[in-house]
């Protein structure tokens, strides 16, 4: 809407999906959870389901904008808006998520990891629209985390990790790192996964997982250089990887 | 007089309409038959026009008229606009065409205008006008407005130089010769635009059957605008009224004289129907004056002591394309100079450069946060250097209450001496420090540098001069049923000028609050007024408030003790009557006094008396009271991310006697919340070519709830000598130190790595920049 | 343009007008209907002051279409106060705190507050002004905001609402 206020963007027309009805909700599926695009972002929020099932989504949400603008955004919005520092699209990243996009041809699967094409640029043809996005929430114990570095509460964030690590026996089983605001879409840190898989979580490892997530290519703009999101990278990594301990041992602090 | 509501925390008169959402802004008026304006704004922050092809625009459905400079200054001198305030120091005098005429000088100069049914229809019109546009280099970074090569902001102007000021007192050469020590800072201060959430806005209609002009404005200075516009079409300033309806913020910017002020009431009068045009927020960053950079190269003498002997520098001041408001604000950055010390050697030289970006005037402060920062950076260095305590470095150089009051040395540009009247600087800096909890601070600092935290804290003191001149006049008239009308030639956006002035009068003749009726604003209502700028109001406005409904009071009492047959001195004022004093029944009501002095025809004013029970007085006050204070503010810093946040935040308020402090407490803490909103978050961003980078609210950064610190403050009370009930001005008071103190913090928590600030508003990753050396 | 007719609630009135598709809810709001109480400080979804109430939910009226209001119950500030026509206990909180000065980010506030604190009776300080985090403001500095708030949750607490 911001961009039709600017004259920046005049269709000719505008489909209003607020009346398909189908496209809003979100239902238990087996092992995963099958959201429709036009869930908004409150509902998701408020969410027991979510909460319960895979609470990283309910933690970034708790960014995402502001209660005004979450009472009418939506998971299928900020998808295909695809900001590079969008919460939601660094969470479906970090959850593999699967997007149902529907055209004239019918339906696709795309993976979330081939979703981003360019900035502000998702896989969609221009006859197609993100219908349902598909996550399988995490079985395992595990611990999860969201940081984000913003100046103020609810603006975009300059970098934002999100973290999902699988503990067994003391060691890491699994780990997903999901970074954004450093290029068009999320970046998932799959060196610094395989660096901490098998690994006992500590001070040490995380330190080193840090160094290494602060070599990630960065992108610049005319805010932000390289160098500075490389920086906050790292010490963001490093700081959800001791968050998502924390909230793995039950010692994190509420944070809504 | 019975005090009852003077220094009270009276609860504010203009609220409840709108709490209730019956507020009148200018958007909310509509006029029958009225059409609406657009205007193209141009897109090259330089460039010459070639052609301009408004025939489809013309075409479009809805649209009455398109018009081009051309096609106004076929039937009118479009002349450039006037110099609202000229000076023999303005070198270049080049003020703005309403319409731009060939050339336009800044991105968001008009360039054409669209009237149409309604704003969408005209906005579609203002996208299908086809300009030819040459694009010529444009002068963005003032630091390089003077350089040999650097592009003319003006194309047939000889330089970039718009003039030059100067301060300079004492012996500046003996002192620098003589001191112990000579430090040198230079930084570039950066501040930000006025995004009251009003954007400006004007309704004009033209009454053909009297040839009236009727303008609603969203304007801090109503009698400015008619003025101007009165000199600019040649009209007698009586046959145009300028209304400032509610008023959604100004904070300075909205107190000029606009192109759109002139066009809005041409088209009035050509088109024959009222006319509408509202700025909407993208224009506003373009469109409405703001302040920007100063670069400050500066240097202090002092000795091993740390007293300070001597201030020179030179200043580099960003004017943008034209000069609206003169010299007013560059003026501003150099009064302040020394601040609240007492030094006896200042030359601070200013220079005003031409830019290519949008006209710079006032925004709450002005030029005085610059100063006031100037000075308590240079504070901070000496306490740096020499190892004295930062806040016994201000002890030992602050003028003392003894000595008020202290003449600095400095003249104003009548050739009057700089005084600053009242003040006990020592004591709000004592009053700050222990709200602040100062004394234990070091050790709450050692503690979480253990914990890998840095916090730092930081102290900013100041004076201000409030209360410009030469007055604010307002007239009492008690109406036939009791109720007292005060007329004002002050304009409120929200500084609760009804509520203060009701209080005045309230106690002054006995009433309630409730029985004032309170009229400002309105150049139709009240003759002849300044406007609300630079905290003046409650300075000039409480005086002759104060005159008036004295004036009042005692004709009241004159005339009454004739109709009771009593002496004067027995008789008191007591809820709305004049009684004799102790005796309710024998009264007379001031209504009735009033009824009494406004016969009807063949009927008599009593003898001795002049008709109307009312008074005008234009009182002010005599000179400029200075208010003053100390603020201290503790961040945190994250070193890794260049995060600062603020954690307290202290404030030694002097604003002279307060008529209400709820009202004073709320300047404070929204002046403050903009100084902070100066020192970390408002940056306009422009290319080098001069496009405008941060016109949105994505981009500039305003300062939000959640970042704010809670504020404590603590008041001193010096009243003024200088006008009867001792009023200073209390709307700036909060914004002038605030970056000062904020800085002080960051680079205090950042201590071991020796970060020096050069550069505000204070961005994280330049912090870690500074950090990583 | 084609215009399309549309019925709504607002502040508990039926009302039915013909609008352009194209025009937003706040433009609707104000010029068509005359509900001049809700503000418009950016059009671009970041001021707040626009925030109305639509089904129970604060939304921002600038970044909604007046057609898309078709059906639904809007509240404004016109439409907070009591059906006793007294002031709702947040405007009247504002009074006591000086919770406003010029007054145009003031319905934006009243009503984003309205739906916050009635899903959050008890909030903390900090709470408060991550509610209002959407919500800018020039003139106050947020505090004596966020004292009427904590005041007005208290007494809507009392009042059992």
């Amino acid at each position: 809407m911001p961009m039709l206020n600017f004259r920046i963007l005049s269709p000719e027309h505008i489909v209003d999906l607020n009346k398909v009805s189908d496209l809003f909700g979100i239902k238990e599926n087996g092992n995963h959870l099958s959201i429709g695009s036009m869930t908004r972002q409150s509902e998701l929020l408020n969410s027991p389901l979510i909460r319960q099932s895979s609470p990283l989504i309910s933690k970034a949400l708790g960014y995402v904008g502001h209660d005004q603008t979450r009472n009418r955004g939506t998971i299928g919005g900020s998808l295909c808006h695809l900001d590079p520092a969008a919460e939601l699209c660094i969470v479906a990243s970090a959850y593999n998520a699967e997007l149902t996009v529907t055209g004239k041809k019918g339906d696709r699967v795309i993976a979330m990891s081939d979703w981003p094409v360019d900035f502000l640029t998702p896989a969609l043809d221009h006859d197609e629209i993100l219908t349902n996005i598909r996550i399988t929430p995490w079985q395992g114990s595990h611990g999860f985390c969201f940081i984000e570095f913003a100046r103020r509460e609810g603006d975009f964030a300059i970098v934002a990790v999100a973290v999902l690590i699988e503990i067994a026996d003391h060691v890491i089983s699994k780990a997903s790192i999901a970074l954004g605001g450093v290029a068009a879409g999320p970046v998932r840190l799959h060196d610094v996964e395989t660096l901490l898989t098998g690994q006992s979580p500590g001070q040490e490892l995380f330190k080193e997982a840090g160094q290494l997530a602060k070599k990630v290519d960065a992108m610049s703009d005319v805010n932000y250089s390289t160098n500075y999101r490389k920086r906050l990278s790292g010490a963001l990594t490093e700081r959800a990887l001791h968050g998502a301990m924390a909230q793995f041992k039950g010692e994190e602090e509420g944070h809504e | 007089m019975g005090v009852k509501y003077i220094g009270a925390e009276v609860q504010r008169m203009e609220d409840l309409r709108l709490l209730k959402g019956s507020g009148r802004y200018v958007d909310d008026i509509t006029r029958d038959r009225m059409l609406h304006v657009a205007f193209l704004r141009s897109e090259h922050a330089h460039a010459n026009i070639k052609n301009i092809d408004t025939e489809n625009a013309k075409n479009l459905d809805g649209v009455h008229g398109v018009l081009t400079y051309r096609d106004i200054a076929s039937s009118f001198d479009l002349k450039r606009m006037g110099q609202l305030f000229p000076a023999p120091v303005i070198e270049q005098n080049i003020t703005q065409y309403p319409v731009a005429n060939e050339e336009v000088c800044y991105v968001g100069e008009i360039v054409a205008v669209v009237v149409a049914e309604n704003r969408a229809v005209a906005e579609d019109a203002v996208e299908i006008i086809n300009v030819e546009y040459d694009v010529m280099p444009a002068i963005i970074d003032c630091r390089l407005a003077l350089e040999p090569n650097a592009p003319k902001a003006h194309n047939k102007s000889k330089n970039n130089l718009v003039g030059v000021i100067q301060t300079s007192f004492g012996e500046i050469d003996e002192a620098f010769k003589t001191a112990d020590h000579i430090f040198r800072r230079s930084f570039l201060q950066h501040r930000g635009g006025c995004h009251a959430m009003e954007c400006r806005g004007v309704v004009a209609e033209h009454d053909a059957s009297e040839n009236t002009l009727t303008l609603w404005s969203s304007t801090q200075c109503p009698y400015l605008v008619r003025r101007s516009l009165a000199d600019y079409l040649g009209e007698n300033e009586e046959s145009i009224r300028v209304i400032a309806p509610d008023v959604g913020g100004g904070f300075g910017p909205k107190a000029g004289f606009y192109p759109e002020e002139i066009i809005v009431p041409l088209l009035a009068r050509s088109f024959g129907r009222p006319i509408k045009w509202i700025e909407d927020r993208h224009e506003h960053f373009v469109a409405t004056t703001t302040q920007r950079d100063q670069k400050w190269d500066v240097e202090v003498a002092c000795n091993a002591d740390g007293l300070i002997k001597g201030i020179r520098g030179e200043v580099t001041h960003e004017n943008g394309a034209y000069v609206p408001y003169g010299f007013l604000l560059p003026f501003t950055s150099l009064t302040p100079l020394p601040g609240p010390y007492a030094v006896p050697a200042v030359d601070v030289s200013l220079k005003v450069v031409f830019t290519n970006t949008t006209p710079n005037s006032p925004v709450r402060g002005a030029g005085r946060p610059y100063a006031i920062y100037a000075v308590e950076r240079l504070i901070e260095t000496i306490s740096k250097n020499l190892n004295i305590d930062a806040a016994e470095v201000r002890r030992r150089n602050f003028v003392k209450e003894e000595q008020m009051p202290y003449a600095t040395g400095a003249l104003l540009r009548d050739g009057s001496p700089v005084k600053y009247d009242s003040g006990n600087y020592h004591s709000c800096l004592e009053k700050a420090l222990v709200l602040a909890d100062h004394a234990s601070f070091k050790d709450r600092q050692n503690a979480a540098r253990h914990e890998g935290r840095h916090i730092g804290m930081g102290i900013s003191s100041y004076v201000e001069d409030t209360g410009l001149g030469p007055y604010e006049g307002t007239t009492v008239r008690v109406q036939p049923n009791g109720k007292v009308l005060v007329r004002s030639g002050s304009a409120s956006q929200g500084q609760g000028h009804h509520t203060f002035i009701a209080q005045i009068v309230a106690d002054t003749l006995e009433v309630g609050m409730e029985d004032i009726v309170f009229e400002s604003g309105d150049t139709g209502k009240f003759p002849h007024g300044v406007g609300t700028i630079g905290s003046r109001i409650a300075v000039n406005v409480g005086p002759s408030a104060y005159e008036a409904a004295n004036a009042v009071k005692d004709k009241a009492i004159k005339l009454a003790s004739e109709t009771l047959e009593a002496a004067e001195q027995d008789l008191e004022l007591s809820s709305g009557n004049v009684q004799v004093k102790g005796v309710e029944d024998l009264s007379v009501s001031l209504g009735d006094l009033a009824r009494t002095l406004s016969p009807k025809a063949g009927g008599k004013v009593p003898s001795g008396f002049t008709p109307s029970l009312e008074a005008t007085s234009y009182t002010g006050s005599n000179g400029s009271p200075f208010a003053s204070g100390t603020n201290v503010a503790e961040v945190e810093v994250d070193i890794l991310t260049g995060n600062v946040k603020l954690i307290n935040y202290s404030v030694a308020h002097d604003c002279g006697t307060i008529i209400n402090p709820k009202i004073v407490d709320g300047q404070i803490v929204g002046g403050v919340v903009h100084g902070i909103g100066n020192a970390l978050f408002e940056r306009m961003i422009y290319s080098e070519g001069g496009q405008p980078l941060t016109n949105t609210y994505a981009d500039y950064l305003l300062p939000l709830a959640t970042e704010m610190p809670n504020i404590e403050i603590v008041h001193e009370e010096s009243a003024s000598p200088l006008n009867v009930l001792g009023i200073k001005g209390a709307g700036e008071g909060g914004t002038i130190p605030a970056t000062a103190a904020v800085v002080a913090a960051v680079e205090n928590a950042l201590e071991e790595f020796n970060v020096e600030i050069d550069y505000y508003p204070i961005n994280p990753q330049h912090l870690t920049e500074l950090i990583d050396g | 343009m084609n215009s399309r007719e549309i019925s709504l609630k607002l502040n508990g009135c039926e009302v039915t007008a013909t609008v352009e598709p194209r025009i937003h809810l706040a433009d609707f709001l104000r010029h068509t209907l005359g509900a001049t109480g809700t503000h418009l400080g950016c059009e671009h979804g970041v001021c707040g002051a626009c925030t109305v109430n639509v089904d129970g939910d604060a939304v921002r009226s600038c970044l909604m279409f007046a057609i898309q209001v078709d059906g639904k119950n809007v509240t404004t500030i016109e439409g907070i106060a009591n059906p006793d026509k007294t002031l709702h206990p947040i405007q009247e909180a504002f009074r006591k705190h000086h919770g406003l000065q010029c007054g145009f980010c003031t319905p934006g506030m009243v009503i984003t507050l309205e739906a916050f604190l009635k899903n959050h009776p008890n909030p903390t300080e900090f709470e408060i002004r991550k509610a209002i985090s959407g919500n800018i403001c020039r003139c106050t500095g947020y505090q004596p905001i966020v004292a009427a708030a904590m005041e007005a949750a208290t007494n809507l607490k009392n009042q059992g609402q």
